[in-house]
């Protein structure tokens, strides 16, 4: 997008107020994003923590480390804990961060509620990290929480879960809106729905998902605590319920809320690819209209986590093409990002390294998909390791990858400063090694039979299981790796130029860097 | 494109205020309903003390805007955005209830057949001789269990046939509300020609109408407790009856104080002006949207 500012600087440009009442009070969507960022990195190191724990349980068949019981629970945070907490929030973040300057406006639009958005999320978690120590112990049932699990065998804690679920989707929803209100009300003008930056249609797009979604999780965790505590049967069949509604409801929210994981990395990995490959995107319009057919498409597939549960086959076949017709908006995707880079100049820089990745690994994570869409074979595979290999190939190299490139790209025009390449590159290796060597193994071990959810299993699985225990051991530790360089890039290093990077285009590289605290007080024009 | 610029409030307390009172409100009904059983329990405090102080912190945060916008603060595109954002909310709400209509065309259209042995799923069900001589029906009077863990309801609030029509409460309900439906945009004409006495008085009738409902709306649920043994634990239909219309009643009362809070700053602080008006014009929309629900709730969950 090119563009021609006119950078008016107006006389009350505020700095941001002193102390704690700074992140407290703050309306700021730069500082409001920068809050969400650090929470979610937070929230990574400990659901990471977890994972670690599970793993390290795993290293060897056999109970060694923990009680099963802790065990359940671990995976049952780790779960929530990277989704709500973790990649949500940073995504969130990332919108905060740029959507106001990539659209040319003085803000988000409703910057209070941006700033309550954020400060429910630290009591939520607060919450539910708090069931650890209660009587019975935290939630043990998975993340996807089915009913009875959830609700006949559940232990008191869940009572905390269910409405610390509700408030992180009040929070969402309130974060959503503002998205929406923001892209749709406060471009600069001349930035017309077909000029704005892909991550800001990403996000236009996740932000629909989150409204439409979050409010039928609410029904449902709202239907769980009527049933445990006010006699309802919803999902009692004695009643005249039935448990896989709980499912159906479940996954009806549980679909969209994978693509709000994902669309937003579609964004950012189509900024940086064009960026690094000093070349326009191939097929931007293709791109925005396969974002919307995925956005569309994915309330229609939701019933393929469940086709164990004994559906009419009539729903298996239904939910099996249309998942399968999934693939063609997401290979339309994967193939203008390789047409991009086709006969680019490109250079290899941190972010460029990570958005590479997330190419080839989201794919794998992508074809693993269509084989579990293929209702026969998902009998086989469904709830072993090679749903969990698959889920997390598109989460960790996919979702959090992207996040990382996100700030590798974005963080010299936070901060002012360069990060350390050497550093990043090192970091890189390191987690893509890491991932590699924890996830690829977990195919096998699924295929083989593995069930996941285990705290133990059977010898023939007992190689494997190593190899991945020491590969997130690896990706774990190389995390710490990350922080080091955040920090030591916003204290100090290399300064930024305003484009920061040769073939970066956009608004938010045309202020200065680091980035006023107000920037488009007055609006921008753009060609 | 407006000539102000867009007003971006410098600091606030009230997020910071609303999150902590959330936090207590959750910690507050958790705990409390973790502890329903236990008359020695104190939770219920925290429990209201987070509600009072979630209310104090609206009224100031709503009292806030209002002052900013009758400083003339708000430019027109900020008035946008509060018009975009309520018009998600609202979808928002919609996608809440559609979670329970959901639950509810799931169980009559699949569960509750598939129960009592009906279709390729009952086949199985009746093949390992579960819920023998479980009826289906809707509505479900006698659960699959033969109130072994639910208790049986002796009647159900469906339509009784025309000879009873007059003295079924959910008729008079519909007629109420959708009337209130009409007096609200009575008062909103009035609101856009500058007559404030006819706006006035026919959002007064609307707020009036609004506590009949609820009113009824008790009535009714007083009659399913005591005389028809209908309640929460009567099965499915007792549990989607109740979290249907009950969350419609919420939604009523929801509405309805919006409503109330519009009258007050009309007739005690001479607020809104013909061509400004949008506190009025988004509880006004929100009125609307309980009443689409109610409609949908009336055919599916009472007549049907």
């Amino acid at each position: 997008m090119s563009a021609v500012i006119e950078n008016h600087h107006d006389d009350h440009h505020h700095g941001p107020a002193k102390g704690l009442t700074r992140w407290l009070y703050t309306t700021n969507h730069k500082d409001i994003g920068t809050l969400y960022l650090w929470f979610s990195f937070a929230m990574f190191l400990i659901g990471g923590a977890m994972a670690l724990v599970i793993r390290a349980e795993l290293f060897q068949p056999g109970m060694q480390i923990v009680e099963p019981e802790f065990y359940n629970q671990m995976i049952t945070l780790h779960g929530l804990i990277m989704i709500f907490g973790g990649v949500m929030p940073a995504f969130v973040g990332l919108a905060n961060w740029l959507v106001p300057m990539m659209i040319g406006a003085p803000d988000m639009a409703l910057p209070r509620m941006n700033n309550l958005s954020f400060w429910i999320l630290p009591f939520a978690f607060f919450i539910l990290l708090s069931s650890l120590f209660m009587e019975g112990g935290a939630p043990n049932f998975g993340w996807t929480f089915y009913a009875p699990l959830s609700t006949t065998y559940a232990p008191p804690s869940v009572t905390f879960f269910i409405f610390s679920v509700h408030i992180m989707g009040a929070s969402s929803i309130m974060g959503a809106i503002n998205v929406v209100v923001t892209i749709m009300n406060m471009r600069a003008p001349g930035v017309t729905l077909m000029k704005m930056p892909l991550f800001v249609w990403s996000w236009l797009i996740t932000a629909y998902l989150l409204i439409a979604v979050m409010p039928v999780l609410a029904g449902a965790v709202t239907m769980m605590l009527m049933d445990i505590h006010f006699g309802t049967s919803f999902f009692n069949a004695a009643g005249g319920g039935d448990p896989v509604l709980f499912q159906h409801i479940f996954w009806f929210f549980g679909h969209p809320e994978v693509y709000i994981m994902i669309l937003p990395a579609f964004g950012i990995v189509s900024h940086i690819i064009e960026t690094f490959s000093r070349k326009q995107l191939f097929g931007y319009s293709s791109m925005v209209w396969a974002m919307l057919s995925i956005a569309i498409l994915s309330f229609v597939v939701w019933a393929h986590h469940m086709f164990t549960v004994g559906l009419p086959l009539a729903a298996e076949l239904f939910f099996m093409w249309a998942t399968m017709l999934i693939a063609v908006p997401t290979g339309v995707k994967v193939f203008n990002w390789v047409a991009t880079m086709f006969k680019g100049s490109l250079t290899f820089e941190t972010p460029m390294l990570f958005a590479i990745a997330f190419v080839v690994l989201f794919t794998i994570g992508g074809l693993s998909g269509l084989m579990l869409a293929i209702v026969p074979a998902d009998f086989q595979y469904h709830d072993t390791y090679f749903v969990v290999a698959h889920f997390h190939y598109v989460l960790v190299p996919g979702a959090i990858f992207s996040i990382m490139a996100a700030v590798y790209y974005w963080i010299p025009k936070w901060s002012g400063n360069m990060y350390d390449e050497r550093l990043g590159k090192l970091h890189f290796w390191l987690s893509f090694i890491g991932v590699n060597v924890t996830f690829f193994p977990q195919h096998f071990i699924g295929l083989a039979g593995m069930p996941r959810r285990y705290p133990d299993y059977a010898l023939q699985f007992a190689d494997w299981n190593m190899v991945s225990s020491v590969g997130a051991f690896l990706f774990g530790v190389s995390q710490i790796l990350f922080l080091f360089i955040v920090l030591k890039t916003v204290m100090g290093g290399k300064k930024a130029t305003d484009q920061v990077w040769e073939g970066a285009r956009g608004l938010e590289w045309t202020v200065a860097s680091p980035a006023p605290y107000h920037t488009f007080t007055t609006p921008p024009k753009v060609d | 494109m407006s000539a102000q610029t867009y007003y971006v409030p410098e600091q606030s307390r009230f997020p910071i205020f609303m999150a902590v009172s959330l936090f207590l409100v959750v910690m507050g009904a958790s705990s409390t309903i973790n502890n329903l059983d236990n008359p020695d329990s104190n939770s219920s405090y925290i429990l209201y003390a987070g509600l009072a102080s979630l209310f104090t912190t609206m009224f100031f945060w709503f009292r806030q805007v209002i002052k900013e916008h009758l400083a003339g603060l708000d430019s027109n595109q900020l008035k946008t955005s509060y018009v975009y954002g309520m018009a998600w909310f609202i979808f928002s709400e919609v996608m809440f209830f559609a979670a329970f209509f959901g639950a509810l065309f799931y169980v009559r259209t699949f569960a509750v057949p598939w129960l009592s042995g009906e279709g390729e799923n009952g086949v199985g069900i009746s093949a390992l001789g579960l819920w023998e001589g479980f009826e289906s029906s809707w509505p479900v009077i006698t659960t699959p269990d033969k109130g072994a863990e639910y208790a049986l309801a002796e009647k159900s609030m469906a339509w009784p046939g025309w000879g009873h029509a007059l003295e079924w409460l959910p008729l008079w309900n519909t007629i109420v509300l959708l009337s209130s439906s009409v007096t609200v945009h009575f008062a909103h004409i009035g609101l856009k020609n500058g007559d404030r006495k006819k706006f006035n008085r026919f959002l007064g009738i609307t707020v009036g109408l609004a506590l009949i409902f609820v009113g009824l709306q008790a009535a009714e649920y007083y009659e399913a407790y005591a005389h028809y043994g209908l309640t929460l634990n009567s099965g499915i239909y007792g549990s989607t009856f109740f979290m249907l219309t009950g969350f419609h009643g919420f939604h009523v009362m929801m509405g309805g104080f919006m409503l109330a809070v519009m009258l007050a700053r009309s007739v005690f602080a001479g607020h809104f002006e013909d061509h400004d008006h949008f506190g009025f014009e988004a509880a006004s929309w929100y009125w609307h949207f309980v009443d689409v629900v109610w409609v949908m709730l009336f055919l599916f969950v009472y007549i049907l």
